[in-house]
């Protein structure tokens, strides 16, 4: 068998609750994503952390480069006006 | 009491040690594997087996103690009962020798604990039925696990069929024992305490078959001698684990945390 470092690398993906968002939980080590799915449960959901798992392998996820935040996030910093806080909402909207 | 009730009172409380010594004693062996397993990852895995198991057996004894009905707890039975008062699968005690072994002792044990707790669901011992119905979810989780490991190591590379297929060899005889008929198994199937042990021998038989047909593993064939733990008659195994097991208890009785 392969050392178990060797087993490539899977991110964890848990939803705690119905109705919420799958969250980033961490990341171990399996051969397949079965074994990956397996391996969330006994180490992620040992305390009822959660009530569905997500498990996608590291190398398919596509990153930004850190070298390129300028390029791609400073642009937005001086437009305010993205945000809805400019917008008079009406009293009788109770939620918005 | 008469002797008919003295005699279905024996063999309750002897079939709730099977159980729950079954259990137990597993759980130790899995417990012995924390800090050892191949990867961290299988380390918690089994850990979380071993307790799931040492859970199980633990209302089952406090249970037991009760149809026995001489104020022994769980404790009592766990750590003060010598190996021939042991009433565990002689399968359960054996070592874990390499992964492959453990992984097959376990799917063994796994599947037959899954057709039981299925069954003992609607045991007429109300106790037990709700045990089971606890213990059941447990235990299609452990199915699953070691299932899909020996699929991984008998579909695997050379050297990981051929290390499946010798724990197999090596650990098939041991279960003729689940399915060994004996009066107590009949006067316990005619009150509806535990299943005909004929239904849940072809249940367990078709389920394992599933599995060793998907990991292409060849079943062993039948040998005719059998293992008696229901009778107390044990391997050498078992009293090293009781050894460890019970030592605390044995060397400052009434020890507690």
């Amino acid at each position: 068998m392969n050392k178990p470092t060797d087993w490539p690398l899977y991110e964890i993906f848990i939803r705690a609750r119905g109705g919420l968002d799958h969250k980033h939980v961490g990341s171990l080590h399996a051969t397949d994503a079965r074994m990956a799915l397996e391996h969330a449960r006994d180490l992620y959901t040992r305390r009822m952390e959660g009530v569905s798992i997500w498990v996608v392998r590291s190398t398919d996820i596509t990153a930004s480069d850190p070298g390129e935040s300028a390029a791609l996030f400073e642009p937005a910093r001086d437009k305010i006006y993205r945000h809805p806080t400019f917008y008079e909402i009406p009293e009788e909207v109770k939620t918005l | 009491m008469s002797a008919a009730a003295d005699e279905l009172g024996i063999a309750h409380f002897d079939y709730l040690l099977q159980l729950a010594d079954t259990s137990l004693v597993l759980g130790q062996r899995l417990g012995e594997l924390i800090g050892h397993a191949p990867a961290l990852e299988e380390d918690l895995g089994l850990a979380n087996i071993a307790l799931d198991l040492i859970g199980q057996a633990r209302l089952l004894l406090s249970h037991a103690g009760a149809i026995e009905a001489r104020g022994r707890t769980e404790d009592q039975l766990a750590f003060l009962r010598t190996q021939d008062e042991f009433r565990n699968l002689v399968l359960a005690e054996q070592p874990n020798g390499d992964f492959a072994c453990t992984i097959t002792r376990q799917l063994l044990i796994d599947a037959w604990q899954l057709e039981l707790h299925e069954w003992l669901q609607q045991s007429s011992d109300a106790q037990l039925a709700a045990i089971a119905a606890k213990a059941i979810k447990e235990t299609r989780y452990h199915f699953r696990f070691s299932a899909s490991w020996l699929v991984r190591l008998g579909d695997g590379t050379a050297e990981s069929r051929q290390r499946a297929q010798q724990a197999l060899q090596q650990l098939w005889p041991y279960t003729r024992e689940m399915f060994e008929e004996q009066e107590a198994d009949r006067l316990l199937a005619r009150e509806g305490v535990a299943p005909p042990l004929a239904a849940l021998e072809s249940a367990w038989r078709a389920r394992v078959a599933g599995v060793l047909g998907e990991a292409t593993l060849e079943q062993p064939a039948a040998t005719p001698y059998r293992w008696h733990g229901r009778r107390g008659v044990h391997s050498e195994h078992l009293g090293h684990l009781l050894a460890e097991m019970q030592y605390l208890q044995r060397a400052y009785p009434g020890a507690q945390w």
